[in-house]
């Protein structure tokens, strides 16, 4: 990986330190050799505006010698350390490196906690405060952003606190999910379906197998068509987890409610995705997360 | 020829006591009992001053400051500068003479190397001598013992940072953790450097106050002051014969004052950058004036114009108070009083009202409209506080989550709060809405300025 798109900024870059740093260094020394003009009386000599006259203050020699010991100490931190263009210094080190060290000793340093939570049942973790406290953290790092604070989602992205399931509730299918993710997809299914007023009457018939208001002479033409849905959503609507396939005869409308938001589900299908997390997390966090999950929906309440 | 980087001559004060010298040293001692005393206090549980840099918590006496009460230190260093300006406009550098840890602590090393190798004609003799044993014990001696005063300096240093009392057990079970090793050391080190071995060349070289010192300093400035008029021309003379019939002035160039000066300037050769008016040469004089049965004063603290123009002492005095002194103190005093005020007015908790990170505005149930808030509750009192959160702003505007928190003492809580709007309450688009948080059984209120999104 290079920062530069040409060696041209490279060779510049450490051109202009290592001569900089030089002439650092000459400054030092002809200043320690300039002679002024006169001076006994303690003063340069410069006269100026008829009286004004310049003291001769000296530096202490020690500060010169300072000055020395920067510029030795600038060469000995570019040899180490990256700063002369491209250079990578014989260290090595990198900021992202340096990143990956702090986030492997912080691993190393929660380690055991988290040994002792693997050790732990999903039902004995809802239970253990100081688990559901680090659960609530983790949660609000890395799921809050879609899910929300309260985990109740938006439109689009579940509610984590009821107890309705996609792809299913169970410890271990949770830990499926917030592992390797899961992929959503709902194909567009208007040719299979019919015509505008076929696919009219099919999103009466889905609002009626929940209840809502609809139409009861659409919804009755509209069954028929149900066939094309239950190959993933089974014959009567109950959804099927092993797909990812909701239930429609509840009354959780993840895409949105009324029949408008029905037709376009139809006719332009779904692409929903929840990102895997097995890179960022380790398995330890992504157990006490799981059990932490599971509390938000046994409780069916808001995490505080 | 002149060379623009010098070897340090050693430069070996004397000892001097006197007017001035004993104020120095009731500064020295008020300081240093305030420095090493206070972290020893305690109040109720706890150490009465204590920066936790870990838990970001500052306690001082029965106030808790968080990082976000920032804004007082602030005003601290306003005071502090202020002040700075105001001694320095009055009488000099002030503070550099008396308070400055550097003087302070030079001082304090000084008088152990008096202890130890005599006063200044003892050490410059012994020093050029060749190594013996007294030598070698005399000095050895003196390092010792200034190296445990500069511990103790930095172990002190520490316990304003970590609770003194666990740090001294930990020192004695060797069991300190490794930045405060590093810092006591550090501080330690630090103190040893400078008042054993820099001493007058941090004043000289190093402090930036030296530099700007002149621009503070006018014709009716207090300064340590030799009266050349009265003094020359100086030469040695007896004690019985009249400086008049030998046509000098009073200085009888016994160079005392020089040999006190910790700068090593010459005073009679006027006011110089490096004086940092500590007046021992003013005292040494004083003593040296009495010895000849001369009026005292040859050295003193005056200013330009009453020298000029021969002012009584309560002529000068009277110049004090001109208007840059005045407006120095008006505006001290005006800072001053803002800060106490606005600290005896402190609402003893914050809040931090931030909107969700995820979700911008919701539709629930039949087309009401939620909101998500995540509140910041900063208990900044010692006991467990409850607090009300009700909302304002919008007709119909509500609470679903709990509205009562309780944050346990100098704790800092988050929790996710939960507003709905019914369905047509508002247009779409963003409200000002309010969250007012008030503590349960005081009268300390808050009122925390928001939004609430309505979506088309």
């Amino acid at each position: 990986m290079s920062d530069f798109t040409s060696n041209f900024w490279s060779i510049y870059v450490t051109v202009i330190t290592i001569v900089s740093i030089l002439a650092c260094l000459l400054l030092l020394w002809f200043s320690g050799k300039a002679k002024a003009m006169t001076a006994e009386d303690n003063t340069t000599g410069h006269v100026w505006d008829g009286d004004l006259r310049e003291m001769n203050n000296p530096l202490p020699r020690w500060w010169a010698y300072l000055f020395v010991i920067t510029v030795i100490f600038a060469f000995v931190y570019l040899a180490l350390y990256p700063g002369l263009g491209t250079y990578k210094g014989t260290l090595g080190w990198t900021s992202l490196g340096q990143h990956e060290k702090e986030v492997d000793k912080g691993n190393a340093e929660v380690a055991p906690l988290y040994a002792k939570f693997e050790a732990m049942t999903p039902e004995e973790l809802i239970k253990d405060t100081q688990a559901m406290a680090i659960g609530d953290r983790l949660f609000m790092n890395n799921c809050a952003q879609c899910h929300a604070s309260d985990a109740r989602g938006t439109k689009g992205i579940p509610n984590l606190t009821d107890g309705d399931w996609l792809h299913g509730g169970t410890p271990e299918l949770i830990k499926t999910t917030l592992t390797q993710g899961r992929m959503g997809n709902m194909p567009p299914m208007a040719a299979a379906v019919g015509s505008s007023s076929d696919v009219k009457n099919l999103a009466q018939y889905v609002l009626s197998l929940s209840g809502s208001p609809h139409d009861s002479v659409q919804a009755a033409l509209g069954k028929e068509k149900f066939v094309a849905c239950a190959a993933c959503h089974g014959a009567n609507g109950k959804g099927n987890q092993a797909l990812g396939a909701p239930n429609l005869t509840d009354d959780i409308w993840l895409h949105g409610y009324g029949e408008a938001a029905i037709i376009s589900m139809i006719n332009n299908g779904k692409v929903n995705q929840m990102p895997a997390q097995a890179e960022k997390l380790t398995e330890g966090q992504i157990h006490v997360l799981t059990s932490y999950v599971l509390s938000l929906s046994n409780k069916g309440v808001s995490a505080q | 020829m002149v060379s623009l980087y010098a070897a340090r001559k050693d430069i070996y004060p004397r000892s001097v006591s006197g007017f001035f010298s004993r104020w120095r040293w009731a500064m020295v001692i008020l300081t240093q009992l305030v420095f090493y005393g206070l972290p020893w206090l305690e109040w109720g549980q706890r150490q009465a001053v204590l920066f936790d840099l870990g838990d970001r918590r500052f306690y001082i006496f029965g106030l808790v400051l968080y990082p976000q009460d920032f804004i007082y230190l602030t005003g601290l260093l306003v005071i502090s500068a202020l002040g700075l300006f105001l001694f320095t406009a009055v009488a000099g550098r002030l503070w550099c003479g008396y308070t400055c840890p550097q003087t302070v602590y030079t001082e304090m090393f000084l008088w152990i190397e008096k202890q130890m190798e005599g006063d200044r004609s003892a050490r410059m003799r012994r020093d050029g001598q060749l190594w013996s044993m007294d030598k070698f014990l005399r000095k050895g001696g003196k390092h010792v013992a200034w190296l445990l005063l500069a511990m103790w300096t930095g172990f002190t240093f520490v316990g304003y940072f970590t609770p003194i009392k666990e740090l001294g057990l930990a020192f004695v079970q060797l069991n300190m953790g490794s930045w405060e090793i590093f810092w006591s050391i550090f501080y330690g080190f630090a103190t040893y450097g400078n008042a054993g071995f820099m001493r007058e060349q941090v004043c000289l070289h190093m402090c930036p106050y030296a530099r700007f010192q002149s621009a503070m300093f006018d014709k009716d400035t207090l300064i340590v002051t030799y009266d050349a008029e009265r003094g020359e021309p100086r030469g040695a003379r007896s004690r019985k014969t009249d400086p008049a019939t030998l046509n000098l002035g009073a200085c009888i160039d016994c160079t005392l004052c020089v040999q006190v000066c910790p700068t090593g300037i010459d005073i009679r050769d006027g006011l110089q950058y490096e004086c940092i008016g500590c007046g021992a040469c003013a005292d040494v004089c004083d003593t040296v004036m009495d010895k000849m049965g001369y009026a005292r004063g040859l050295v003193k603290y005056s200013t330009e114009n009453a020298m000029n123009q021969h002012w009584t002492k309560s002529q000068t005095l009277r110049h004090v108070l001109r208007p840059r002194i005045l407006i120095y103190t008006s505006i001290l005093l005006g800072v001053v009083v803002a800060m106490v005020v606005s600290l005896a007015l402190r609402t003893p908790f914050k809040v931090d009202v931030v909107r969700d990170r995820g979700v911008m505005a919701r539709v629930v149930g039949k087309g009401d409209i939620e909101n998500l808030y995540r509140l910041q509750l900063m208990n900044a009192t010692e006991s467990m506080q409850t607090y009300k959160i009700s909302t304002t702003g919008l007709p119909g505007l509500t609470l679903t989550t709990p509205d009562t928190v309780e944050v346990a003492s100098t704790e800092s809580h988050w929790v996710t709060v939960r507003l709905v709007a019914p369905f047509g309450s508002a247009e779409p688009g963003s409200h000002v809405i309010y969250f007012d948080v008030e503590a349960i059984g005081t009268t300390d209120k808050v009122s925390e300025k928001s939004s609430f999104i309505v979506p088309r």
